[in-house]
């Protein structure tokens, strides 16, 4: 019993993470909260949803499709919202604001046009069977949502912290200023960086949506109290924390779920939340980024 | 040599990831003195304003002001013990009033509280008091005309005496000023010359300042010190600082000796840390 | 005459009650921004308040002043226990943590059974009513006018300005941050306490994000520079869809729509007026 939880733990947490990363990311190089990042996740499982029903792609195929539907979308969004902003050199608060202001639009929107009922993925997309390893069941679609979020970890890791465009783009998040100096555009850096965090919501809306398809607009606005907990657990614009603090709330709420009560599984994000705040305000690794001046 | 100084600073640091922004500075002012901190940019002055004034935590090191510690004490607790500042880039709350502004800074020496709802007496007496002190203030700045104008539709020089007329409405012992003719043109350079040292003479009170202007301060300082790459390299009068030699080398002749990092330039930014 | 002013209050009894409720929520939301601080737990605050009042009243049949006394005070405290750490850092963090407060609350009521679950709770007796909403709204509006024209509102608003360069004027931080906390999740409950005592019904998904974002945008909408600005902005949002029917199915789109506008073109809001600091 304790070992299946432990492996639904460790794919949930992993989506977690993969949710988490994109928007911590999103924030170390913006300095800006942008809440709209809740829709990204819903547009990618949407445009996964579409993509199988109506053009009847393989789940393998559906995934970088919903992924690259959310990058563009965050792009546009960003471009559309806080350009004028930065240019104004405006407080987070504003920020925080306008993005708010999207989200309750969007949401609508979204609510509006495609209802609010929960819709699934057609069943051709399950039918991997599952692996026993004695006590321990694991689907294929588990080991899929798994591997994919894995892979896109350490694809994006990889790619911040060991290749030129990482150095650029971690150039920017530190000074701006200074990284236009030498050369490095930073217009161009920040689109890159809106682009790649609206596809990881994406990819990870996807995985979530399989994991447990049910997808609908709003599925966003519940993930986003994760995502709170998640980058603030793991310290403000520190990606390895994100991973940490992902991993960590997948099993705290499947362990939970499990052992607790199913109700309680929800507030685990949150009481996760308030107990960093209180204790620990930098986040696990006490590395939130400080505070722009 | 009487009493313990004013400020006593000892064994002050300040590091910011690896880099030592302020490396064990020991400076005491004593009161009634106007007080001079000088250093080429990136030298850590206003590091070290900071940490006096309470807005950074100090890594290392005490800062006591008239015996007492202050370690560990927010801004405001800093403030009712009679420490007020002026920010390097002017820091006026520019959609107040100039009157206003300066009512803000008698924010310790007010206590209303109920009084606020009721409009009892003894609060429209508190801020009639309140009023009529801060248009002394702004009459002894020069700002009379302007109290009642938005404060960020002043011009820049009127802007930092504003900030001053502020931070003295904090009735301090001891007022912080951080490069106040930055961006003055020399006639009100001139004038402001003239207002700190009425601060001086007829108020007591006492100043420490950092300030690229050499003329203003050599003519205004009654004591210097010399701050480079985070240490102190002299502390004396004006005459001894400006005959010793390491401050010689610090502000003509370091580009050689010190990879030239820091540069003598009064008109840069001196921020020397990154946050 | 009478007859007809009975028959317009009859028939727009709900938007009159709505125009006064929100009006108490625009000013509640107004107290933390004029510290330059954002709360996104108003509706969260609200829901409590409204739970409070409705269960004391239902349950326990205690007087209506009782149970007002309490909406404001049982928010207030989760504020206090919330907004505690919160407080002493950045603005973002409470954003974030009243955000999650808001989902929790809507978790909790969903999944409290002995407050009627996922049903709500029904059968709230009509107390208060017109004169008891207005009331508390001219109460509040004219304390907050005489707050801000005293010592403490331009600390107020020197912290919204430049928050550094208040403290070194003498400012509590912490201290003015937390009491806008607490003072403005009381109103929130308390608007919630009075609405639920006019609609006989309320339920767990009354309070959510949306809620909390329309409150948000009433003071967007309205400005910031008097207490007056959000009651304006939350009578126009509560209104506009009235008078715009086809608008009523984009009330939300609207809404947000509202907050970018503002934010982006006119960030002083529709009265820009400022109210003066003095007393």
């Amino acid at each position: 019993m304790l070992e299946q939880q432990l492996v639904n733990g460790v794919v949930l947490g992993a989506t977690y993470a993969l949710f988490a990363l994109g928007f911590t990311l999103m924030f170390g190089v913006m300095g800006v909260i942008n809440l709209t990042y809740g829709v990204y996740f819903a547009v990618g499982a949407f445009a996964a949803l579409w993509s199988t029903q109506a053009l009847g792609l393989p789940i393998a195929a559906a995934l970088p499709l919903g992924a690259l539907i959310a990058g563009v979308i965050a792009v546009a969004i960003d471009t559309l919202l806080l350009t004028r902003l930065r240019k104004a050199k405006a407080p987070e608060l504003a920020s925080l604001m306008v993005t708010l202001g999207a989200t309750l639009f969007l949401y609508a929107g979204m609510a509006a046009s495609l209802g609010t009922e929960i819709r699934r993925f057609p069943a051709a997309v399950f039918d991997g069977g599952a692996y026993d390893l004695g006590a321990v069941r694991i689907g294929t679609t588990q080991i899929l949502i798994f591997g994919a979020a894995v892979a896109l970890v350490v694809a994006l890791m990889a790619l911040v912290r060991g290749s030129r465009l990482g150095l650029a783009i971690r150039a920017v998040a530190e000074n701006p200023d200074a990284a236009a100096l030498m050369g490095i555009n930073g217009g161009l850096m920040l689109r890159v960086v809106s682009f790649l965090s609206g596809a990881i919501g994406g990819a990870a809306g996807v995985l979530v949506g399989l994991n447990f398809n049910a997808i609908q607009p709003f599925m966003g606005e519940h993930m986003m109290l994760r995502g709170f907990a998640v980058i603030i657990v793991g310290g403000l614009g520190d990606l390895r924390g994100a991973l940490a603090a992902g991993l960590l709330l997948g099993f705290a709420e499947v362990l939970t779920a499990a052992y607790v009560s199913s109700t309680f599984k929800d507030l685990t994000a949150f009481a996760l939340l308030v107990a960093t705040l209180w204790f620990r305000p930098l986040g696990l690794f006490g590395r939130a980024a400080a505070k722009r001046a | 040599m009487s009493a313990s100084p004013l400020l006593a600073v000892e064994g002050l640091t300040r590091r910011f990831q690896g880099l030592v922004a302020v490396d064990s500075v020991d400076l005491a002012v004593r009161e009634g003195t106007v007080h001079g901190l000088i250093g080429p940019n990136g030298a850590g002055k206003t590091t070290l304003f900071n940490m006096v004034s309470g807005v950074l935590a100090p890594s290392a090191g005490t800062v006591r002001l008239d015996g007492r510690a202050l370690d560990g004490l927010a801004p405001y607790r800093r403030t009712a013990l009679g420490l007020a500042r002026t920010f390097q880039n002017i820091r006026i709350f520019s959609e107040m009033t100039v009157l206003e502004n300066v009512m803000t800074g008698l924010h310790t020496r007010l206590s209303a509280r109920l009084g606020i709802l009721l409009r009892s007496p003894g609060f429209r007496a508190e801020e009639r008091g309140a009023k009529a002190r801060a248009r002394d203030l702004l009459a002894f700045v020069g700002l009379s005309e302007a109290a009642d104008l938005r404060a960020g539709a002043l011009p820049y020089g009127d802007q930092r005496r504003l900030e001053i007329a502020r931070a003295l409405a904090c009735e301090p012992r001891l007022l912080l000023l951080d490069e106040p003719a930055a961006g003055m043109n020399p006639a009100e350079t001139h004038a402001l010359l003239a207002l700190l040292r009425r601060l001086r003479d007829e108020r007591g009170l006492t100043l420490l300042l950092v300030e690229h202007d050499m003329p203003l301060v050599m003519s205004l300082c009654d004591r210097l010190t010399v701050l480079n790459f985070g240490r102190r390299i002299a502390d004396g009068t004006p005459a001894e600082v400006r005959a010793h030699p390491a401050v010689i080398e610090a502000y003509l002749g370091a580009g050689t000796a010190q990879a030239g990092t820091a540069q003598g330039h009064p008109d840069a930014h001196p921020q020397g840390a990154v946050s | 005459m009478w007859q007809t002013l009975d028959d317009f209050y009859w028939t727009y009894q709900s938007l009159i009650h709505g125009i006064g409720v929100n009006g108490i929520l625009a000013l509640s939301i107004y107290v933390v921004l004029a510290v330059g601080q954002l709360s996104l737990g108003q509706a969260a605050f609200m829901g409590v308040g409204a739970y409070t009042g409705a269960l004391l009243t239902v349950k326990f049949g205690t007087p209506f002043a009782v149970s007002m006394a309490a909406a404001a005070a049982v928010p207030a405290l989760i504020a206090l226990v919330v907004g505690g750490p919160t407080l002493r850092l950045t603005g973002v963090y409470l954003a974030i943590a009243t955000i999650g407060l808001g989902e929790i609350t809507r978790i909790v009521f969903l999944n409290w059974d002995y407050a009627g679950g996922a049903l709500g709770l029904s059968g709230i007796p009509e107390k208060g009513g017109v004169l008891a909403i207005y009331g508390t709204l001219a109460v509040v509006l004219i304390a907050l006018i005489l707050v801000a024209r005293s010592r403490i509102g331009r600390a107020m608003e020197a912290m919204r300005e430049d928050e550094a360069a208040a403290g070194v004027m003498g400012v509590n931080l912490p201290r003015y941050r937390m009491t806008a906390l607490v003072v403005s999740s009381g109103l929130a409950g308390i608007a919630g306490c009075l609405s639920a005592h006019v609609s006989s019904f309320i339920g767990p998904n009354e309070y959510g994000f949306e809620t909390a974002v329309t409150i948000l945008s009433y003071a967007l909408l309205g400005g910031i520079g008097s207490p007056v600005a959000p009651v304006l902005g939350a009578a126009i949002l509560t209104l506009l869809p009235e008078v715009l029917r086809p608008l009523a199915d984009f009330r939300l789109m609207v809404n947000g729509l509202i907050i970018v506008v503002a934010v982006l073109f006119m960030p002083r809001g529709i009265l820009p007026w400022r109210i003066a600091r003095t007393g």
